[in-house]
């Protein structure tokens, strides 16, 4: 039987899983808005952010510290890989694009596995954010409240970064029509650079904040990926509404099928993507027409 | 070439792999190799076959053929461990068959959406079969255990019944199986369909406004993979006397595109070449100290290299060197065009004096045409009819709504009212490719053709559509020995005078040769009404001259509507013009009265009095 706090803790989960989808599918359809590339080596760099964050964590013992190094070491690596690689495909058809981003998926994911092994290991929840809160309805471990709190804070910050500022005015435009904002002599380039950047930053950043609550693997990243796309097709490409809108669904409807039914859970994710597909092929979010 | 020879050429590649295959268990001690490797490079190579027709040959990039390749092992494995019966042949029947009705659905779902969404859906619903394997059905699939125990293949009914129990058996059920699997894709890669699937990967679009169901072709040949992938799973099961749930995995449907690649997609044998790469550089990699560990990390960054740098793969490669050395012959410039041209042609006189409009029925009729965009009505209430083996122009300033009624005109878009009337039946929403198929025939303003196929298969893919219909699953037959389709080829070709361009890319050609492949792409379903998109666009002087020439040669038979900016095409071709202006029609007559026509010669020039608010 199924007791309201449970019930009410599982909406809570939904949130914060939810909000860690939204963050990550975020970074994947900005990037594919302004670059024109599905970045398949999303779940690997979040995946990379965890480990940074790991690493960083065992030597420093701070969990701010960790976060940043998550953030910074990720954004590096971002900076790296559009300029070593993902540049070279601008010109190139997307299949090619999609098979050096799963490429490159593979060279890190095994870098990992032969530096760290494929054991388990863990990052856990900060001194700060340790024990339970009442919320009345349901007691509930504070740490995933801070999540809550974090990714929305990092949101709000996105939100500020493309809305409000002269970057996201470009980004957003690209989003719209890439070749026009090109012909208005944007330097387009540096905005790519930094749009892939902020890309894998925020990717890593959320492969750390979720450490204590899943552990860290070098196969992390896949699952998280297979979700985003799915928030991506439910939400809509290109859309930050549905980023955010998507991912919350995402996360509730892994989290209460997953009290009801726990075989189900992420069957049925796929099932609800499939009804979007059948109802509104562009998501909920999407425009009509968009590639 | 005597009959014999031309039928080996012909074969090369099947008795090529016959032969290495036979050799193979002699060789097989000195490599190092095993049954069970070869083995399992052949499985691969199986399952890889119809993944390379998806994505090679068509273009699709599928990241969830792990989830066909499980579905038909667990579904063969089930059959004969339940046991339904225990006649292995059955048990990969059913294996196959369950693969293909999945196949259907997932295809059905993921080919919603084109392009990247095609690679996003795939690998998600991949992987919802993945979690339907491991918990839901576990009961059936044995979960994260999977099924053991697949007892060791029957084949046959009664005394023609065979037992095979060592894996060098098993080594020839899969030569067999791999050799009839490769043979029937090379067939289906030379048949009308494969020809069709080709067009795709250059460019869907225009094999759709040639008048060919895409959609359905992208399904069947999704649904083909996945029969592939399921019979591959199923003998995988038997393999091994077991069906892990690896099978799966996301890393399943990820190494099939790895081996694809660095074997080298769009040869068929390359992904068993990549299969062989991947198993033999796992084993020698594994026993080196120090690199055992990374030997996946290596096999990534030989991946990332071949994508960006060697796209084409190990075959891809080879046949390229293999090819080069016969050099084409350099293009002798075909003189179709003599000197002095401009001279003769701008003293041609003008058609209009030269015959009467015609008075036949009429073809294509439009009733209160209009379009809206949000508040701007780029077409406003236009009737327009056209009488059959008239050439009409439709002519009017920069903005006037001409490109916007053409393309409603070919049902590239849906008009915001009123119908468009074909042969006195309402063809408004039909779609381009059913009116293609119904008789009306579309050139692009800027060129939509395919550019690494040579002329002569560009033209097939239009004369496929009219001598094929919209979708035939032809697969068995070879494309390049139809009579029919030749004779149409080389009609069209001859047509837009490019016969002797027949076996050159279609991105080698001059620009004016690829604007009359262009013209010659729609002249090739044979329509009763050929729409054409500023013909002219972009061509020099003679060219323009050449391309004037070229379709009032076209128009006996044929039924024209024009779009032109060039006025001296314009009025050298057409029997009537109607003249748009602000999406409204303002004027419709024989040339010479439009030239007279003050109401025209105001919207072309500006005059105060037409602009003036009244």
């Amino acid at each position: 039987m199924i007791s309201w706090p449970l019930f009410f803790s599982q909406v809570f989960n939904g949130l914060t899983l939810g909000a860690l989808l939204v963050l990550v599918a975020m970074g994947l359809t900005i990037i594919f808005g302004t670059l024109g590339v599905v970045n398949f080596a999303h779940g690997a760099l979040y995946a990379v952010g965890a480990y940074a964050g790991f690493v960083t964590y065992e030597y420093t013992g701070s969990f701010v510290a960790a976060m940043a190094a998550g953030a910074i070491f990720l954004l590096v690596v971002g900076v790296v890989i559009e300029r070593g690689l993902i540049r070279l495909y601008y010109q190139r058809p997307p299949e090619d694009q999609i098979l050096v981003t799963f490429g490159i998926t593979i060279v890190l994911v095994e870098a990992i596995r032969a530096i760290f092994g494929g054991l388990a290991r863990n990052i856990p929840a900060p001194s700060w954010a340790a024990g339970i809160v009442n919320l009345r309805v349901t007691l509930y471990p504070t740490y995933r409240i801070d999540v809550l709190a974090i990714v929305g804070a990092s949101l709000v910050l996105l939100y500020f970064v493309l809305y409000r500022t002269r970057l996201g005015l470009i980004v957003r435009a690209g989003i719209e029509d890439q070749l026009m904002v090109n012909i208005l002599g944007i330097n387009v380039t540096r905005t790519f650079l930094t749009v892939f950047g902020l890309g894998a930053m925020a990717a890593g950043f959320a492969g750390v904040i979720n450490a204590p609550i899943v552990t860290v693997t070098p196969d992390m990243g896949a699952d998280i990926l297979v979700q985003s796309f799915v928030v991506v097709v439910i939400g809509g490409v290109g859309s930050f509404w549905g980023a955010v809108v998507g991912g919350l669904i995402a996360g509730e409807i892994l989290s209460l099928t997953a009290m009801i039914q726990p075989a189900y859970s992420q069957v049925m994710l796929f099932a609800v993507m499939a009804l979007v597909l059948i109802l509104r092929p562009q998501g909920l979010f999407g425009v009509e027409g968009r590639q | 070439m005597s009959a014999p020879v031309a039928l080996a050429k012909r074969w090369a590649p099947e008795i090529a792999l016959v032969v290495i295959l036979l050799i193979l268990p002699l060789v097989l001690p000195y490599i190092d190799g095993t049954y069970d490797i070869a083995n399992r490079i052949l499985d691969w190579g199986l399952f890889g076959l119809g993944f390379d027709l998806l994505f090679g040959f068509t273009g699709l990039l599928s990241f969830g053929q792990a989830a066909f390749y499980g579905a038909g092992g667990f579904v063969a494995a089930y059959i004969l461990v339940a046991p339904f019966t225990n006649n292995a042949v059955v048990a990969l029947i059913g294996g196959t068959v369950a693969a293909s009705i999945f196949g259907v659905i997932i295809g059905y779902l993921s080919l919603r959406r084109t392009g990247i969404y095609f690679a996003m859906l795939t690998l998600a619903f991949g992987e919802m079969f993945f979690f339907l394997d491991i918990s839901p059905l576990a009961r059936w699939t044995g979960g994260e255990n999977g099924v053991a125990g697949v007892p060791e293949p029957h084949l046959g009914f009664g005394i023609f019944s065979i037992d095979i129990n060592d894996p060098g058996g098993l080594y020839w059920l899969l030569v067999v199986v791999f050799v009839l699997g490769f043979w029937l894709a090379r067939r289906i890669v030379a048949s009308p369909f494969g020809a069709v699937l080709r067009a795709i990967r250059e460019n869907g679009a225009r094999v759709a406004a040639v008048g060919h169901d895409v959609p359905k072709y992208k399904l069947t040949v999704f649904v083909i993979a996945a029969a592939y992938a399921g019979l591959a799973g199923g003998l995988l099961g038997l393999l091994q006397g077991y069906m892990p749930p690896d099978a799966f995995y996301l890393d399943t449907s990820g190494q099939l595109v790895v081996q694809t690649i660095i074997g080298g997609a769009g040869t068929l044998i390359g992904p068993l070449v990549g299969a062989t790469v991947w198993l033999y550089l796992y084993t020698l990699l594994q026993n080196i100290a120090g690199i055992g560990a990374w030997w996946k990390m290596i096999l990534g960054v030989i991946f990332v290299v071949l994508v960006t740098v060697f796209r084409r793969g190990l075959c891809g490669g080879t046949l390229l060197l293999w090819r080069r050395p016969v050099a084409r012959p350099a293009l002798e410039p075909v003189a179709e065009t003599a000197v002095g041209e401009q001279a003769r042609v701008a003293a041609e006189p003008r058609r209009s004096t030269q015959r009467p409009p015609p008075t036949g029925p009429i073809v294509l009729a439009t009733r209160n045409l209009s379009k809206r965009y949000g508040g701007l009505t780029a077409v406003d209430d236009v009737s327009f009819e056209l009488r059959e083996g008239e050439i009409r122009a439709v002519i009017g300033p920069n903005g006037a709504g001409k490109s916007t009624f053409f393309n409603m005109l070919a049902n590239v878009i849906p008009p915001s009212s009123g119908t468009i009337e074909f042969k006195g039946r309402n063809i408004t929403g039909l779609g381009a490719t059913m009116v293609c198929q119904r008789g009306i025939s579309k050139s692009f303003q800027i060129n939509q053709i395919f550019p690494s196929l040579t002329v002569r298969e560009n033209l097939r893919i239009a004369v496929l559509a009219r001598a094929y219909g919209k979708f035939h699953p032809a697969m068995l037959r070879a494309v390049d020995r139809d009579a029919t389709v030749n004779a149409g080829i080389d009609a069209a070709a001859a047509s837009v005078q490019l016969a002797k361009r027949l076996d050159t890319p279609a991105v080698e050609l001059a620009y004016g040769e690829k604007r009359r492949l262009e013209i010659g792409l729609a002249l090739a379903t044979r329509p009763q009404i050929l729409l054409l998109d500023e013909p002219t666009a972009g061509m020099s002087p003679v060219e323009r001259a050449d391309t004037v020439r070229l379709l009032r040669s076209i128009a006996s038979g044929v039924t024209i509507v024009i779009v032109e900016h060039d006025m001296d095409v314009v009025f050298g071709l057409a029997d009537r013009i109607t003249v748009l202006f602000n999406g409204r029609k303002i004027a419709e007559d024989v040339p010479d009265a439009i030239q007279a026509n003050p109401d025209v010669r105001a919207a072309y020039l500006g005059s105060q009095a037409a602009h003036e608010p009244a």
